[in-house]
């Protein structure tokens, strides 16, 4: 039982990663009907934001210690950073210790920020063009935009620890103990999920955006400025994105290649959810997740020999045979 | 000619005097010359070229004509490779069997894959064939080992039983791939002054080849079928409506780019008897596609084009490391020399990928129709200034 | 109108480029006028370095590089000589390598077979490499090295961890100073029982390719051998990111030790996670449960920052070594580049050197005289002590390094510490044990 239970949160955490990434895509997809294939370097670029957050507040200045030698033998270069010179050595390591939260609020800014000129600089110039189109141009600025990661922060992934306090396992029930982090990431997720549904569904702003991405030419004539609305919403789909980077960052290090790695599943999740249908993004990633996580128990594979390898595409294909629209898809979007 | 219109056979011939003289129009600069570096007429280099060509042609019947965007065309090229690799050890090195084996074995694969994903349209579509693809690849990496050799590869070995051909060869090597004894290894350099031009026996069977399968798309192209692939594309609905079945016409230009790519694959295992799993990762069916657009879509020789812009970027630009750079500036003082190194260096060895990127985006943002349309356009550019030379000459072309 | 411009060196070049035509019959040579692949005419020769550039273990082959770089220096007799100093072998005189000052060309393995091929492909047939070298991972290393049998040059491996190298897949043009999975776990085992006692139960997570298996099998033989018991061994996808869903049911698997069987970003998140559900810190069967990690790179334990911490695991080579040629190889690399080698750099250093020292030995860079020069050669002050590259299955037999997280780093190097050299002839098996058997040398192929 207790096997199963710890199998059902991992599931959900997954399941929390692929939601969030997943529900960033549909927004784009939904409104502005474009295939972003930059999607899972925007989930990255989260991520760094935290490697950024923690590099700046570790930024030292250098005292040699003649007393210590370093590996060549030469006096060694003590580093303190100057956070701890500023407030004191104890609530500078706090600062230090607490930068992934702290990051988060340092991502949102600049997330949107990004959103909004990947949009306005590119994606614009995108919206009549075919989905080909569309493909290529977000493929090729994912590769930029993680070769430009590589170039500064190296290949190898760069860790990015939880706080001490928010670190460490939780005891659940009997025999059944999980990782506080991995809790709080859930939680963090559906905090933010619940947000962007909120969002849409009770503000003017939502209710416009709703009514653009089904019907975006009668919202235009009704004459409002469906595009602005929509930049704002590729401003957020980016935030979504990154905040699920930031607060992965705990769970596995952060790699310049994180994107890419989540990039095929999100749109597997996306797909399986049904095109243009958010509750369906939303459930869909909790599903694969959870079947995933199934996926890899011994009892199963015992039986079943490599069957964790493919799960996830295995669902996938039998769910779009069963349902031709995905779980929640509404018709006549990208057929 | 062969049955094609005056364009086409035109077409065609440029298409057979380019892959013919490649070894020339590869290597233009002298070897021992610092601009050697981009020379691209070596036998690997250029198979390559001529065999993604093939997988890249292929690609088009489908993606092209239907406008079906299938992301798991390598699965087909991985599978060729496979069967024409396990010829190899079973039967015997002669690259014949392999590549009709390679070819059935895709093509009875994309049947398969075709059938079961051709039942969806538009991204549920391409996210089958995704899923198909990945599928194949995670098995062929771990649980399928046996069959497949998993991380390392398929690799022809001293103890394959060969029944038609030797297990190995009288000095105790492995016996190399041959059409009827002719092998695909041998080659002739020929020296004329500093330049070196090396003729492979590899890379002419390869170019035959791809002529062969680059009629075949032209044929196809204007052909009633073509025309066909060409109308469920444009709405599939209106053929509905007119009472024609639309899913035979696109199954069958599944498989046949399907076989396209297993033909592709098994060219790929006879020139190099080596199959590995990552040729079926799904970065390798999104590197087809991603040819396919570079290229120009739904043309003739787009996809051939974009297969060759890719190649020689990962083969020519991962090349040149520091050293390189250093030598080509070094004419410069040395601080503008080390400048220009430093300016550059982000772009080329370890950072080809970055300028890939920044390539995709600049075609596909000013050039819509891929490389072909930049073609057309420089084409149009010269063909106005020779107007202009004239002046009088009024226009007696007939609008295309 | 076109101008004319003759001058003398003008009309010389297009003198002698219709000479060139002239002759153009009798200038079509089959390539078979060599006596070997790529035989270097000039007053240079080139070497081809292979290595990942792009892809996740770009860092590796940034340092694999690196090393490259240095080892060329000091072949050339530039810098200060590095491990040529207290290299055994005296033969190299830093004037290149017989007298030709060497050159190398660089390629980008993306750590794919196919890729990888294509790469060490165009360095013998466009820049005439008469060696390639380098690599971070088994598979790459097993395709290269088939292709440079068939191809007839040398291939020194580097990283490559895989029994199958110099195992089933070995080739006579092929030759591997990097210890395997089997060195790791004769090395270890000693040492897991003078830690962790005879009584312990093992749980293996490993990653499913041929690398995680040979591993895991090699690594359960010498623990059982101690009288551990395997409970568990459960594979792994390599795409996996997220290890919780394996890492969850250990700790009520009533095992007391983990084992993980990964390598690269594999290891960092399992390790990460494994370490975030407590293992580190938890108790089982009445005791500490403990976590090891056979193959351990100083970069990659970088990756897995605090983690790391009291891990056990082996690896080939560290900085901290203080036998001669290591303090000299740390010493001339640190102080080019400011920061120590890795084991990566370090193995691809010494093939380079080893190499250079064969051809000298042999008088010749024909594949087959240098093959014959390393078979069997012994040598020493390369790092790891007295090593010997074995002939009958081109495999250096040399000490192997226990290493432990350290647990209180003094600078962001200071990850491992060295808790035991295990001597070479504890890790030394037969050629035809059953891990290794399976494949043949064959004959050396000097190609042409």
């Amino acid at each position: 039982m207790d096997v199963f239970l710890t199998q059902i949160l991992n599931g959900l955490d997954k399941g929390s990663a692929y939601a969030l990434i997943a529900l960033g895509l549909t927004l784009i997809f939904g409104t502005l009907g474009v295939v972003n294939f930059a999607h899972g370097a925007l989930f990255m670029i989260g991520a760094f934001c935290s490697v950024f957050l923690q590099r700046l507040l570790n930024l030292s200045y250098e005292t040699v210690d003649p007393t210590k030698t370093d590996f060549l033998g030469n006096p060694a270069v003590i580093k303190t950073p100057y956070v701890e010179s500023w407030f004191g050595p104890e609530m500078g390591a706090a600062i230090i210790d607490w930068s992934v939260p702290l990051a988060v609020l340092f991502a949102i800014p600049i997330m949107i920020a990004i959103g909004f000129i990947m949009e306005r600089g590119l994606i614009k110039h995108f919206y009549k063009r075919e989905h080909a189109d569309q493909i290529l141009v977000t493929f090729g600025l994912a590769i930029v935009l993680q070769e430009v990661i590589k170039a500064v922060y190296g290949a190898n992934p760069i860790q990015t620890p939880a706080p001490d306090a928010l670190s460490g396992v939780a005891v659940l029930a009997e025999g059944v103990v999980y990782p506080v982090w991995r809790i709080v990431y859930f939680f963090f997720s559906v905090v933010v999920i619940g947000a962007v549904f909120a969002f849409l569904q009770f503000t003017t702003f939502g209710m416009v955006v709703r009514a653009g991405m089904a019907d975006r030419e009668t919202v235009g004539l009704l004459g409002i400025d469906i595009d602005k609305r929509f930049t704002l919403m590729f401003g957020l789909a980016a935030a979504v994105a990154g905040l699920a980077g930031v607060m992965y960052g705990p769970i596995n290090a952060p790699n310049y290649h994180m994107g890419m790695d989540f990039l095929v599943l999100s749109f597997v999740v996306v797909v399986v959810g049904g095109m243009g249908s958010l509750p369906g993004a939303v459930a869909a990633g909790f599903l694969l997740g959870i079947l995933e996580s199934f996926a890899s128990m011994t009892a199963v594979t015992d039986i079943i020999p490599g069957i964790n390898q493919i799960i996830i595409y295995l669902v996938a294909i039998i769910i779009l045979l069963v349902r031709p629209r995905g779980l929640m898809g509404r018709k006549g979007v990208m057929e | 000619m062969l049955g094609l219109g005056k364009k086409d056979a035109s077409l065609l011939l440029v298409v057979v005097a380019l892959t013919m003289l490649a070894p020339f129009i590869l290597n233009p600069f002298p070897s021992d010359s610092g601009m050697a570096q981009f020379n691209a007429g070596y036998p690997d280099l250029m198979q390559r070229f001529v065999i993604f060509g093939i997988f890249a042609i292929g690609f088009n019947i489908l993606f092209g004509l239907t406008g079906y965007l299938s992301f798991g065309h390598a699965a087909f090229l991985g599978v060729g490779s496979y069967s024409a690799v396990w010829m190899f050890k079973l039967l015997s090195m002669n690259i014949l069997p392999a590549i009709i084996l390679s070819v059935i074995i895709a093509g009875l694969f994309s049947l398969l894959i075709g059938w079961v994903s051709l039942r969806r349209t538009g991204i549920y579509f391409s996210i089958l064939t995704l899923a198909f693809a990945q599928m194949s690849f995670a098995l062929a990496y771990s649980v399928l080992t046996p069959l497949t050799n998993g991380e390392t590869g398929l690799q022809v070995t001293l103890d394959d039983p060969r029944i038609l051909g030797v297990s190995a060869t009288a000095d105790g090597s492995i016996p190399v791939t041959n059409l009827f004894g002719l092998e695909m290894r041998s080659a002739y350099d020929m020296i004329v002054g500093p330049w070196t031009f090396t003729f492979s026996v590899g890379y002419y069977v390869c170019a035959i080849v791809m002529i062969a399968a680059f009629y075949l798309s032209i044929r196809i192209f204007r052909s009633p079928f073509g025309m066909m692939l060409r109308a469920i594309k444009s709405n599939q609905t209106r053929m509905n409506y007119t009472g024609l079945n639309p899913k035979p016409y696109t199954l069958a230009a599944f498989v046949i780019s399907g076989m396209y790519a297993g033909l592709a694959g098994g060219l790929m295992a006879s020139m190099d008897p080596l199959a590995g799993a990552e040729r079926m990762q799904w970065t390798a069916s999104g590197e087809v596609v991603l040819m396919t657009i570079l290229g120009g879509v739904g043309t003739l020789i787009g996809p051939i084009l974009g297969a060759g812009m890719i190649k020689y970027f990962e083969n020519i630009f991962s090349k040149i490391n520091d050293g390189v750079l250093h030598t080509w500036f070094s004419f410069l003082p040395d601080g503008i020399e080390n400048f220009m190194v430093a300016v550059i260096h982000p772009f080329v060895g370890k950072g080809w990928h970055l300028t890939l990127g920044l390539i995709f985006m600049l075609v596909v943002t000013f050039l819509p129709g891929g490389l072909v349309e930049g073609g057309q356009r420089i084409a149009k550019a010269l063909r106005k200034k020779d107007k202009d030379d004239d002046g009088k000459s009024p226009s007696t072309e007939p609008a295309e | 109108m076109s101008k004319t411009n003759l001058t003398r060196r003008g009309v010389l070049k297009s003198g002698a480029v219709a000479g060139a035509g002239v002759a153009l019959p009798t200038i079509f040579t089959a390539s078979s006028a060599a006596a070997y692949t790529n035989e270097p005419t000039g007053a240079s020769v080139t070497l081809g370095f292979n290595v990942p550039q792009t892809g996740p273990y770009a860092d590796e082959g940034a340092d694999e590089l690196r090393a490259y770089e240095l080892a060329v220096e000091h072949l050339n007799g530039g810098g200060d000589g590095g491990m040529l100093n207290t290299f055994s072998s005296k033969e190299l005189k830093g004037d290149g390598i017989l007298g030709k000052k060497v050159e190398f060309v660089t390629g980008d393995t993306q750590t794919k077979s196919d890729a990888a091929r294509a790469s060490a492909k165009s360095m013998i047939e466009k820049d005439g490499a008469v060696m390639i070298t380098g690599g971070s991972s088994s598979g790459v290393a097993i395709a290269v090295q088939g292709l440079c049998q068939e191809a007839g040059v040398i291939f020194m491996a580097g990283l490559t961890h895989s029994n199958d190298t110099t195992g089933k897949d070995k080739k006579a043009n092929g030759f591997r100073h990097f210890f395997n999975g089997y060195m790791s776990g004769a090395a270890l085992a000693p040492v897991l029982k003078g830690l962790y006692g005879d009584d312990r139960k093992a749980y293996h997570l490993t990653a499913d390719y041929t690398w995680g298996w040979t591993q895991q099998e090699s690594i359960a033989a010498a623990t059982e051998a101690l009288g551990w018991e395997t409970v568990n061994n459960v594979l792994t996808p390599l795409a996996s990111t997220d290890f919780s869903s394996y890492i969850a049911p250990v700790l009520n698997s009533g095992a007391d030790v983990l084992v993980l069987n990964h390598y690269g970003g594999n290891m960092v998140n399992s390790l990460t996670n494994a370490v975030q559900f407590g293992l580190r810190e938890a108790q089982a069967n009445g005791k500490n449960f403990e976590i090891v990690v056979p193959l351990f790179s100083r970069l990659m334990a970088r990756g897995a920052g605090e983690n790391i911490k009291g891990i056990l695991g082996s690896t080939n080579w560290h900085w901290s070594l203080q036998d001669e040629g290591s303090k000299a190889f740390v010493k001339s690399f640190g102080t080019k580049y400011g920061f120590p080698p890795s084991q990566a750099a370090h193995t691809t250093y010494c093939q380079t050197l080893l190499y250079a020292d064969a051809c000298q030995r042999a008088g010749t860079f024909n594949p087959c005289g240098v093959a014959e020069a390393l078979e069997g050669f012994e040598f020493d002050g390369l790092g790891n002590g007295k090593t010997l590259y074995r002939a009958e299955d081109h495999q250096c037999f040399k000490d192997v390094l226990v290493v432990k997280g350290k647990e209180n780093p003094t600078s962001e190097f200071d990850l491992l510490e060295v808790v035991e050299v295990t001597p070479a002839a504890q890790v030394t098996y037969d050629p035809e044990h059953p891990m290794f058997a399976g494949g043949q040398l064959g004959s050396c192929n000097p190609g042409a």
